[in-house]
């Protein structure tokens, strides 16, 4: 059977704090196959990008992972040493950042930060390093590869500094790619360029690619499937069209209908009441209850169910049903 | 970050036990430590009239038949016993290290405070207004940092000596320490309340607080004061350290407190003078206290800035 | 006429050379970067005025124009008929000043993290030596906090609930003009609903007039009565609201649209559009958009388009029809 590129089970992260241990994401599930982007999508705070993190190995201390596991290819990298969790990284693991500037060192020419990544993970010679770094280059959209190799960071826009990244993180092959936030730094213009790169690169390369967001547009139109966080737990998981048209949890159906475009030509937005809880302080139950409008003594008690790849798609007690009077009209 | 969220009635007592850095110190043995040594030295300076057993300024109780006697043994001629022994005129060691230490601990808080108030101030205004006001206050600051601060200090201390008239030179001696060295560590005081204000400025509150129609002088004092004052809490922490090593240097080197009043410095330099002579313990009691006191000082520094910085929390 | 605000033939250049002495070393000319060029609108009383645009589209620095945090470098913003830059009654100007309030972007840096909220919301009345006795209170429950939180530090509050302090502070001196720059893209969208909310029932309790500066075509198109669409500092379109998003003139409104991501464009495959902003220091000749533009004419490249009137739009674009 063909193992799924990346898949994360019942993954649990914990900071201890003097307040008490927090759990910035508990029980997180899924799986991403070649070819395919997960939009992973949450307000701040969610566990988004500290599930990225998780999966990449970067967890900043003292947060660390307590329990679950996280299969890339089918083996198990959340019990490997840090050194070799590094040579991972590159090589079968690429990272976007939302802030181009902080992931390229300034002191180094693109030329020469391409070259040093991809022999450090192939073993290639020095003129076959630097052509694959052009034609890595050439890969994401850069004009005259060949002349622009050499210059620094600081000489690109912004908009091409996320294509020098992109092509930093593609160019020893990996498999999986993490996105984290990769176009909010960046113009709508800009944005849309680098969304359309991202779906080529995924298509042409089989490259599996998650893609940690806030925005719903983005997610609406780069994703094949999205994961709905909240308060570090999925709340809802599934195909892009079924979640954002027909949202089985509550929050999510919230979430779309908040967003200006879906209330149009309306005098107010639809609102969810409240704000997310401070991890410190989740309520008991669902995490969603106490701004839930269908909320019952059952949410407000006990826990939601963890959600599985496969079986049910929101963490709800009463998931909407497709026909019920909570429409969508995106 | 972590905030607890206090209901409004729980008191500023609580409040302060339960922040964060009230956390952190009692986290830290190294700062307990050091925060203890730190007390137990101010309190015995001042209580020093309380505690010593001898008044070392006091001519009249002086015997110098109990010179050179050796800590803890009765002396060869009184028979008197003296804890951390005398020195060469019969002063009791102990005696003269806690009234010294009043005279290095308030020429190092005054000094640091006058620092701070000069350092503060013109930072504030430098980073704030900025232009030509930036630019005569940095350079001014760029050309003492040329200078080894000893060495500033040894110069404002020589032109004050040269214009007090001589009766007087005894009972100056400590201020115009307290302003040399508080002119000579101005520097840093304004270079980092620049650099804090220069961020804090550019913040929405402080446009918001210009919208109003704040002046000038009520926006940097107001509002970007409070919020550089925490670097400035560690400079201050660790200024206090070298300004009290740098009160012991210029005594040391005879510029500093009289002998008449000795600080821990002028007991170093009376004390070296036995070294050789197997009188050890009127150099090392004085010298192993000034460097307790600027370690610990030293180490609550460190902590102070480890605590602060939001970046390692 | 029943505008509140005229700008009028704006512009602001920044001096952005580098220090003297590098310049006289490296033989650099001084360099300016036109932040925002010859702009012009009209705002009218108790409507929204919106201002769209990219970085460096100059919107943020039209905004601090508005409000007096910055000074016009040529042309005028009329406030009730009265020009601050010129006008030599102090009275009049503080009068005036007193009715302009702005909301920032960012919620975490626009309240002092050393005060509390009573005092933060009290300002612009305490600084003028007003009677804020039980002000800052009721303004909190208008904007749905309690109370209660006056005694609180922002620190305290997430970060809608800080957007809502600010909401409330910038009430506090009745002003009758509210500069909003980006209130809600800080935010996430379920408490953006919420602050947006909040913002459209205190313009219409209050009788406000927002100019509302932001890059979310969506919020605009929520909010806005009337679009000016900038780029690299230049008016290039103007249109009410519901003309604009359903006839857009200018190439450039057109690309924004076709860019921005939509909540349901699944699998969309768009031609993202060419190229990105140009450096503002050295803009392109004639029309600024040209280098991007789809439809551009040799003309283009050559004369700038002056502002057109077509129907209810106002387009700078020498195709636009």
């Amino acid at each position: 059977m063909q193992h799924p590129i990346l898949s994360v089970r019942n993954l649990v992260v914990e900071i201890p704090t003097r307040h008490g241990i927090l759990r910035p994401v508990d029980q997180v599930s899924y799986d991403i196959h070649a070819g395919e982007i997960l939009g992973v999508v949450g307000e701040s705070g969610a566990g988004k990008s500290m599930t990225g993190n998780a999966v990449i190995g970067l967890l900043d201390r003292p947060a660390r992972i307590t329990s679950g596991e996280i299969l890339l290819s089918g083996e198990p990298i959340h019990n490997k040493r840090p050194d070799e969790l590094r040579r991972l990284r590159g090589k079968t693991m690429g990272m976007i950042f939302q802030d181009p500037l902080t992931s390229l060192n300034p002191l180094l020419t693109v030329g020469e930060q391409l070259t040093e990544t991809i022999q450090e993970h192939l073993n290639v010679s020095n003129a076959e390093a630097q052509d694959r770094a052009v034609a890595a280059l050439e890969e994401v959209g850069i004009p005259a590869a060949r002349a622009r190799i050499n210059s620094y960071p600081h000489e690109f826009s912004g908009g091409m500094r996320q294509r020098v990244v992109i092509a930093l993180a593609l160019c020893a092959e990996p498999d999986l790619i993490i996105a984290d936030e990769p176009t909010t730094a960046l113009d709508v213009s800009v944005q849309a360029q680098i969304i359309a790169l991202l779906k080529r690169l995924c298509r042409e390369r089989g490259v599996a690619v998650m893609l940690v967001t806030h925005d719903m547009g983005v997610i609406a139109e780069a994703a094949d499937r999205v994961a709905v966080m909240y308060a570090g737990r999925l709340a809802e998981l599934g195909p892009v069209r079924d979640v954002l048209t027909t949202a089985r949890h509550p929050y999510t159906s919230g979430l779309m209908a908040s967003t200006p475009l879906a209330s149009q030509g309306q005098k107010r937005l639809r609102q969810i009441p409240g704000s997310m809880p401070r991890l410190g302080n989740l309520p008991q139950g669902c995490a969603f209850s106490p701004r839930c409008e269908f909320a019952q003594d059952k949410c407000r008690a006990n826990p939601t169910p963890h959600i599985q790849d496969g079986d049910g798609r929101a963490a709800c007690w009463f998931p909407l049903s497709a026909n019920s009077e909570q429409e969508v009209d995106a | 970050m972590t905030t607890s969220s206090n209901s409004p009635n729980t008191s500023r007592l609580s409040r302060a036990w339960n922040s964060d850095l009230a956390w952190s110190f009692r986290q830290t043995p190294v700062a307990m430590v050091s925060a203890f040594v730190v007390s137990i030295l101010i309190l015995g300076a001042i209580l020093a009239p309380l505690l010593a057993p001898y008044n070392p300024f006091d001519p009249a109780t002086l015997n110098l038949m109990n010179g050179f006697t050796p800590p803890s043994q009765p002396n060869a001629f009184t028979g008197d016993v003296f804890v951390l022994g005398t020195d060469d005129q019969g002063r009791d060691v102990l005696s003269t290290i806690l009234y010294g230490m009043r005279i290095s601990l308030f020429v190092g808080f005054a000094a640091v405070f006058l620092a701070m108030l000069l350092g503060v101030t013109l930072g504030l205004m430098a980073g704030y207004i900025g232009g030509w006001v930036e630019t005569i206050i940095m350079r001014i600051a760029d050309i003492q940092l040329t200078f080894p601060s000893i060495l500033v200090a040894m110069l404002i201390f020589g032109i004050a000596k040269g214009v007090t008239p001589p009766e007087y030179r005894d009972q100056m001696a400590i201020w115009v320490l307290i302003l040399a060295i508080g002119l000579s560590d101005w520097v840093q005081f304004a270079r980092v309340v620049r650099g804090a204000t220069l961020v804090e400025k550019n913040k929405e509150y402080v446009q918001a607080a210009r919208l109003i129609g704040r002046s000038q002088f009520s926006i940097m004092l107001r509002h970007i004061l409070p919020n550089v004052l925490n670097p400035v809490l560690v400079i201050a922490t660790i200024s206090l350290a070298l300004a009290i090593i740098a009160e012991a240097t210029l005594s040391f080197l005879g510029v500093g407190a009289p002998p008449t009043k000795p600080s821990l410095g002028t007991l170093i330099r009376i004390g070296q003078e036995f070294m050789f002579s197997g009188e050890w313990w009127i150099l090392f009691f004085p010298a192993a206290t000034l460097l307790a006191l600027a370690l610990s000082i030293n180490l609550l520094g460190d902590w102070l800035r480890d605590a602060l910085n939001p970046r390692l929390r | 006429m029943n505008a509140i605000i005229k700008v009028k033939n704006l512009t602001r250049v920044f001096d952005v050379s580098k220090p003297w002495l590098n310049r006289v070393i490296e033989r650099l000319p001084k360099s300016y970067l036109t932040a925002v060029s010859e702009v012009d609108f009209e705002i009218q009383r108790n409507s929204v005025y919106a201002l769209v645009g990219e970085s460096g589209s100059g919107k943020s620095t039209i905004g601090k124009m508005v409000v007096g945090l910055l000074n016009a470098s040529s042309g005028a913003v009329e406030v009730d008929g009265i020009d601050l830059s010129s006008e030599q009654d102090a009275e009049k100007v503080d009068a005036v000043r007193s009715n302009i309030q702005m909301i920032f972007q960012d919620p975490f840096a626009s309240l002092n993290p050393r005060w509390k909220v009573r005092d933060i919301i009290a300002e612009p009345v305490a600084a003028r030596g007003g009677d804020t006795k039980g002000l800052s209170e009721r303004l909190l429950e208008q904007v749905g906090l309690s109370a209660a939180d006056a005694d609180k530090y922002p620190h305290e509050f997430s970060g809608g609930q800080r957007q809502r302090i600010c909401i409330a502070r910038s009430l506090a001196s009745e002003p009758k003009i509210i500069v909003c720059d980006e209130p809600t893209s800080a935010l996430d969208v379920s408490v953006q609903s919420q602050v947006l909310n909040l913002m459209s029932d205190l313009q219409e309790d209050l009788g406000l007039t927002y100019l509302f500066i932001s890059h979310d075509l969506t919020v605009v198109q929520h909010m806005a009565d009337k679009i000016g669409v900038l780029y690299l500092g230049r008016l290039v379109e103007e249109a009410p609201r519901d003309v604009l998003f359903s006839s857009p003139k200018h190439p450039y409104t057109q690309m924004l649209f076709d860019a921005a991501p939509r909540i349901d464009g699944f699998g969309r495959e768009v031609e993202p559009p060419k190229g990105e902003i140009p450096d503002a220091i050295n803009p392109p000749s004639g029309c600024a958009f040209h280098p991007r533009c789809p439809m551009a004419t040799a003309d283009c490249s050559k004369s700038r388009p002056e502002m057109r009137k077509i129907g209810d739009t106002r387009v700078a674009c020498h195709l636009a029809e």
